[in-house]
């Protein structure tokens, strides 16, 4: 009983640390948040062994992540933790946490929706595309019709 | 000095993944080549990130062709000549100018966005998973390829003469696409991969209505290059890969 409960909370404390990984090039959302974080479990060596997915199949942030992970479950106490990376099911828009929508949006980032993106800053539905591409694989570029700003908007994918 | 070449065992499924994933390399190595060269600001963005999902794709489909073989990713990538690559010779095409890239892009992803979304439903589960995600990203990039058509088409007299002249150029290439010898029609048997011939009527309806919003010209039929996919490549290859494969041939295994 001792032993299932001590290895539970071991579980615990290794997904506390998975999920709390931020994203390097979105640093104000984790990989919780965004759905690249798939599963945290113990293997049977002790190893903690955590499943991450990529967004898009050359984004060059997942090298990143994977080590930023191994760092985060070493300081957790995870020494030797395997990453692993899987590709199915592939990864959507619709794993965002309501948490990430709120959090980009506070970043000036327009959280994914079907259809044109909202402005981030004025909020208005008057928006335009200026590029399907942005400054990184997720993202793409957009102008605001009512304040003029130009900003970036997840990809909806 | 420089390194040996390898040598891979070819079973029809590692061939069928090298010639998808030479594809995806060579073509995503071309459109790198227009970093720090592109027309505007926001189409850098844009063939660089391209140029980032095909060279995604090629990895994943090096790793599992690798899992089968005994080489890993970049053996595969660097350590093959010419000679061993099986990718289609439209991809190795030179950039020319912006609109030759787009026409270019045009016809491989017409081919490649149906490809994708057919292979999802593939009898093996790994190039099943890798078509899953390859699809989306293929969709998007076909988006991008066919409005930048219709507006250098349909743009100025300039632009209009250049989009039509790079169609004429890479025309001759297209009927390569949708071959398939004995080793790939085993594995279309096998419902491993699709059949690319099935591919060609939907790749013919969307290009010609691309052409036609574009006011371009579907040229004549005519007599198709053919030998990439059997390593019997233009002279374009070759440099592209002195390029691309230089440091690992004169470091052998060098990382960073």
């Amino acid at each position: 009983m001792v032993d299932r409960a001590a290895a539970s909370l071991r579980l615990a404390a290794a997904w506390a640390a998975a999920e709390a990984v931020p994203d390097p090039e979105l640093p104000a959302v984790t990989i919780a948040d965004l759905g690249i974080l798939r599963d945290v479990a113990l293997r049977a060596d002790g190893r903690a062994e955590v499943t991450i997915t990529p967004t898009y199949s050359g984004c060059p942030a997942m090298v990143v992540i994977a080590l930023d992970i191994a760092r985060a479950m070493e300081a957790a106490g995870f020494a030797d933790a395997v990453v692993r990376s899987v590709l199915a099911p592939a990864w959507t828009t619709d794993w965002l946490t309501p948490a990430a929508h709120r959090k980009l949006a506070e970043a000036g980032i327009a959280p994914p929706r079907r259809g044109p993106p909202a402005c981030p800053r004025c909020g208005s539905a008057e928006t335009e595309t200026i590029s399907e591409f942005g400054a990184t694989a997720c993202k793409a570029l957009h102008r605001c019709l009512s304040c003029r700003e130009p900003f970036e908007a997840f990809k909806c994918h | 000095m420089a390194t040996t070449s390898i040598v891979v065992a070819e079973t029809e499924l590692v061939l069928a993944l090298l010639r998808r994933a030479d594809d995806a390399l060579v073509l995503g190595h071309r459109l790198s080549e227009w970093t720090g060269r592109a027309p505007t600001l926001e189409e850098e963005l844009a063939l660089a990130n391209i140029a980032l999902d095909l060279i995604g794709q090629a990895r994943a489909l090096y790793q599992y062709a690798g899992e089968l073989s005994g080489f890993d990713e970049d053996q595969l990538a660097y350590l093959r000549d010419a000679g061993a690559y099986r990718n289609c010779l439209l991809v190795e095409q030179p950039n020319g100018d912006f609109a030759r890239t787009i026409v270019r892009q045009v016809f491989c992803t017409a081919f490649t966005d149906p490809f994708w979304r057919a292979a999802m439903g593939s009898a093996d589960a790994t190039l099943a998973a890798i078509a899953g995600k390859a699809a989306k990203e293929t969709a998007y990039h076909l988006r991008h390829a066919g409005a930048w058509l219709v507006r250098l088409g349909d743009g100025t007299e300039e632009s209009h003469r250049r989009t039509q002249e790079a169609v004429e150029l890479l025309w001759p290439y297209v009927g390569e696409l949708f071959e398939a010898d004995a080793a790939e029609q085993a594995m279309i048997a096998a419902g491993v991969v699709p059949d690319p011939a099935a591919l060609r009527d939907g790749w013919e309806r969307v290009v010609a209505a691309l052409l036609e919003r574009a006011t371009l010209r579907r040229p004549a039929e005519g007599w198709m290059q053919t030998g990439g996919r059997r390593g019997v490549h233009s002279e374009h290859l070759g440099i592209l890969l002195a390029e691309m494969q230089v440091l690992q041939r004169t470091y052998p295994g060098a990382q960073w």
